[in-house]
C-alpha cells in the first residue's frame, strides 16, 4: 500500500500547486555498472535498468527525442538507443574515450569531446561517420552549441580554457582563460552568454559570447564547508534564461543561481558527489546524479525542495530527460 | 649547447604541437618563450629486490616532458612557448657548473632532482638568488624546516607527509599498535623518524622497534626465498602488534616481510601498503587521462618522481598563463599567492604552503595493484586546509618563509 500512498500525495500536490505535469522520463548513466537506469520522474520510480557498453558517461537525447546517445567511454564509441524499445540500434564512431557531446542546430552533426586526444570529433549521425577532428586544448570536456548553431564552446580541463569554435569553418577563433579544470559549458537561450563551470577553481565564469570577455565570476559559499569541497560540475540554464542550476560535486549540494544578479538563490542538499543534473521539459523537476551515494535526487523546482532520493546503479554520472 | 633544447626528442615534440594548432589571434605574433631547466645527476641506482619494478633511468624527467607538452598546448592559445632545458650531469661531473651554465643561458626556473646536500649547495650558489628551484626528489624533512630556502619549492612530499598519511589511515582503521622495522641506511632512519612523529601525532603506539641487520642478499640467488622464510618469522617474534611498518627506502629487504611475519599481520611503510604521491593505480579524478598521456610519451607508467616533476612544470605553466609572463619574480609571486590553485588529478586543488614552500597535496595509500585509500582521512580536521594535517604545519615548522 506504500506505493498507493505516495501516488495520492503526488496527485494532491500536483493539483494544489500547478497544472498536472507532463510525463517525463530520466535516463541515468551508471558509470560503474555499465547500465542506464530509466526513471519515471512523476512516479518517482526506476522503471527499467538497461545494459549498455563500458563506462557510460555523457548521455543525451536526439533533437526529436526518439533516440538516446550514450558515450560509452571505454568502448571508444557512442551507442544509439531507440527510446520506444530501449534497444541499441547502432553505434557511432566517436574517436577515443568520448565523454561529453553536443548536437548541432539541425541535430544531424554531433560534436564529441575526446579526453585522450585533445580533439573535438565531428560525427555525422545520418551517415554514421567522422567528418572532422578539431584540435583543442588538453583534456577536452564540456560542450555547448549556440542557439543559432553557429558556435561551439568546448572546455579543456588541463588547459583551463573555453575554446570558441566557428562551426562554419570548424576552426577555433577565440580562447578564454577560466578557472581550474573547466567542466560544463552552456549558452544562454538568447545566445549572448556562455556559462562555464570550473571544478577545481570552484567558480562559474560567465563569458560574453560576442567579445569573449569574462563578464562575471560566480562564487559559492556554504557555511561549514571548505572552499576546496565546493566543485561546480554540471550546469543547466532554464528556457527563459533566468535561472541556472549547478551541481557542486563533493559539496553534496546543488546551487540555484539568479542569472540576472549572479547571486545564489538557494543551495539544496542532495546526494554525495553530485556530478550532473537535468531539468524536465516542463521545468517542474530537476534530477541530479549523485555518484558516491549511488542515487538520484528529484527536486521540485516550484518549491525548491528535494522530494525524493532514488537508488539507481553504481556511480550515476550523466542524466538526460525526455518526455 | 642551445638553450632551446638539449635533447632532440623535446625539440620534435614542441614542433609537432606548434604545427597542430596555429596561433589564432593577432596578439600572438609576439610569442614569449619560457625556458624551464631540469637538473639531475647520473648515479648508481640501487637495484630493487623485485625484478618486476626496475627503477626507470628517466624517472622525473619524463614527467617534466609531459608537463611541457601540456603547457605548450595551452601556450599555442596564449602566445607562450615552453621549452625544457635538460641537463644530466655525469656521476663524476660538476653540478654547480651545470647549474651556472643554465642560469647564464637565461633559464631561471629550474626543476632539481638531486639529494638534499646537493640541492642545498646549488640553492646557495650566488647565481641561484634570482632563480626559483623546484625540488622533486629530496623528501628530507629538514628541507621543510631549519634547512629551508627562500628560492626552493618542494613538489615532492616530505617523509613527514607520507608517514602522516599512512598513520591517519591506520588510525582510521584503529590499527594502533605498530612494530617498526628499520634498515641500516640513513634514509631508512629518516623514514623511521617520520613514522615515529606520525605515530605520536595520530595516537598510535610503537610496541617494538628493530633494526634489520641481515646483509642485503642478491635477489637472484637460488633459493633466496628459503633464507627469507627462515629469517623473517624469528625476526618478527615477540610482542603482539597490529601492523608492521617497514622503513627500507633502498628497497633492500622490505619485500621479504609480507606473508612471512611470525603473526599474521599486514606490512606497511616503504613496502606493502604504501603512502605515495603518485602511482599507476590512481584512476580517480580524471587521472586516467594523464596516466595514458604519460604512457604514450614514455612507454612506461608514471611514478611519484614523474608526478612531482609534472606538478612543478605545470605550476610554472599555470603561473605563466595566468600572469601572461615568464618572469621569475612574477611566476614566484603568483605561485605563492592565494590565487594559485592547480588541478593535479587528486580531486582538490594543490597549492604551496607559505611557511616552507611545500606543495600541499593529498597522498595516495596504495597496495601494489590497487588504490586502497587517499589521505587526509575523514575526521582529521584543520583550521584552514585539511591537507595541512599532512606534514609540518605552520606552527610546527621551524622554517619561516615569505613564499
Amino acid at each position: 500500500m506504500k506505493i498507493g500512498g505516495v501516488f495520492t500525495v503526488v496527485v494532491v500536490l500536483a493539483f494544489a500547486t500547478a497544472p498536472p505535469s507532463l510525463a517525463a522520463t530520466a535516463y541515468v548513466s551508471n558509470e560503474k555498472d555499465n547500465t542506464i537506469s530509466v526513471v519515471d520522474v512523476a512516479a518517482r520510480k526506476v522503471t527499467r535498468t538497461v545494459k549498455v557498453g563500458q563506462r557510460p558517461r555523457g548521455i543525451m537525447l536526439s533533437k526529436d527525442s526518439r533516440q538516446l546517445y550514450i558515450c560509452t567511454s571505454d568502448d571508444d564509441h557512442i551507442e544509439v538507443f531507440d527510446l520506444e524499445t530501449l534497444e541499441m540500434t547502432h553505434t557511432l564512431p566517436s574517436g577515443p574515450d568520448p565523454e561529453l557531446m553536443a548536437l548541432g542546430a539541425t541535430g544531424r552533426l554531433l560534436y564529441v569531446a575526446n579526453e585522450d586526444d585533445n580533439l573535438v570529433t565531428v560525427v555525422d549521425t545520418v551517415d554514421r561517420r567522422v567528418v572532422e577532428e578539431i584540435p583543442v586544448g588538453v583534456e577536452p570536456e564540456g560542450m555547448g552549441v549556440s542557439p543559432d548553431g553557429k558556435w561551439l564552446v568546448n572546455t579543456s580541463e588541463t588547459t583551463n580554457m573555453a575554446h570558441f569554435v566557428n562551426l562554419a569553418t570548424n576552426k577555433v577563433e577565440a580562447n578564454v582563460l577560466v578557472d581550474g579544470r573547466p567542466r560544463a559549458a552552456q549558452f544562454t537561450p538568447d545566445g549572448k552568454q556562455v556559462w562555464v563551470s570550473s571544478e577545481i577553481g570552484g567558480t562559474i565564469s560567465v563569458i560574453d559570447a560576442q567579445n569573449h570577455e569574462v563578464l562575471q565570476k560566480v562564487t559559492f559559499e556554504i557555511p561549514g564547508l571548505r572552499r576546496e569541497a565546493i566543485q561546480p560540475v554540471g550546469l543547466r540554464i532554464t528556457a527563459d534564461g533566468k535561472r541556472v542550476f549547478v551541481a557542486l560535486g563533493p559539496a553534496a549540494r546543488i546551487a540555484i543561481i539568479d542569472a540576472e544578479s549572479y547571486e545564489v538563490e538557494k543551495y539544496l542538499l542532495v546526494g554525495q558527489r553530485v556530478w550532473n543534473l537535468a531539468l524536465t521539459p516542463d521545468e517542474r523537476y530537476a534530477v541530479t546524479t549523485n555518484g558516491v551515494s549511488n542515487d538520484v535526487s528529484i527536486i521540485d523546482i516550484d518549491r525548491l525542495k528535494v522530494i525524493k532520493s532514488l537508488k539507481v546503479g553504481r556511480m550515476p554520472w550523466g542524466v538526460a530527460i525526455g518526455p | 649547447m642551445s638553450v632551446a633544447c638539449r635533447t632532440a626528442l623535446l625539440c620534435s615534440v614542441s614542433l609537432a604541437v606548434s604545427m597542430l594548432i596555429s596561433p589564432v589571434s593577432a596578439e600572438q605574433t609576439n610569442v614569449v618563450t619560457i625556458s624551464i631547466g631540469y637538473l639531475t645527476q647520473a648515479g648508481d641506482r640501487h637495484v630493487p629486490l623485485s625484478i618486476l619494478e626496475p627503477h626507470p633511468e628517466d624517472a622525473g624527467i619524463q614527467g617534466a616532458r609531459l608537463a611541457i607538452k601540456d603547457n605548450q598546448t595551452t601556450g599555442q592559445f596564449t602566445g607562450q612557448r615552453f621549452l625544457l632545458d635538460e641537463a644530466v650531469v655525469p656521476a663524476d661531473g660538476d653540478v654547480a657548473a651545470a647549474f651556472r651554465e643554465m642560469v647564464n643561458d637565461g633559464t631561471r626556473l629550474i626543476i632539481v632532482d638531486l639529494p638534499a646536500e646537493q640541492l642545498l649547495a646549488v640553492a646557495d650558489l650566488p647565481e641561484a638568488t634570482e632563480s626559483l628551484l623546484f625540488n622533486i626528489g629530496a623528501r628530507d624533512d629538514r628541507l621543510r624546516n631549519n634547512q629551508c630556502r627562500e628560492n626552493v619549492l618542494h613538489t615532492s612530499p616530505s617523509r613527514a607527509m607520507l608517514a602522516d598519511a599512512l598513520a591517519q589511515y591506520l588510525a582510521w582503521k584503529r590499527w594502533r599498535e605498530i612494530f617498526l622495522v628499520v634498515g641500516k641506511n640513513p634514509a631508512d632512519r629518516a623514514y623511521a623518524q617520520a613514522v615515529k612523529r606520525a605515530v605520536k601525532h595520530f595516537g598510535l603506539e610503537i610496541v617494538s622497534e628493530k633494526e634489520w641487520t641481515f646483509e642485503a642478499t642478491s635477489r637472484r640467488s637460488d633459493s633466496g626465498h628459503v633464507t627469507a622464510q627462515q629469517e623473517v618469522p624469528s625476526f618478527t617474534q615477540g610482542a603482539d602488534f597490529d601492523v608492521l611498518i617497514v622503513a627500507d627506502e633502498g628497497d633492500e629487504f622490505g619485500e621479504y616481510l609480507s606473508y612471512r611475519t611470525h603473526l599474521p599481520r599486514p606490512v606497511a611503510g616503504t613496502h606493502g601498503l604504501t603512502p605515495t604521491a603518485w602511482h599507476r593505480v590512481n584512476e580517480a579524478w580524471g587521472s586516467t587521462q594523464v596516466q595514458r598521456r604519460f604512457h604514450k610519451l614514455s612507454g612506461r607508467w608514471m611514478n611519484a618522481e614523474d608526478y612531482a616533476a609534472w606538478v612543478a612544470v605545470r605550476s610554472i605553466g599555470e603561473a605563466a598563463t595566468r600572469t601572461a609572463s615568464g618572469d621569475v619574480a612574477q611566476v614566484a609571486a603568483f605561485i605563492g599567492s592565494a590565487d594559485f590553485r592547480l588541478a593535479a588529478f587528486k580531486g582538490v586543488p594543490v597549492s604551496f604552503r607559505a611557511w616552507n614552500g611545500q606543495l600541499r597535496q593529498p597522498v595516495l595509500i596504495v597496495a601494489p595493484r590497487i588504490l586502497v585509500s587517499v589521505s587526509p582521512q575523514r575526521g582529521f580536521l584543520h583550521q584552514f586546509s585539511t591537507l595541512d594535517t599532512l606534514g609540518y604545519d605552520s606552527p610546527e615548522s621551524t622554517c619561516r618563509l615569505g613564499h
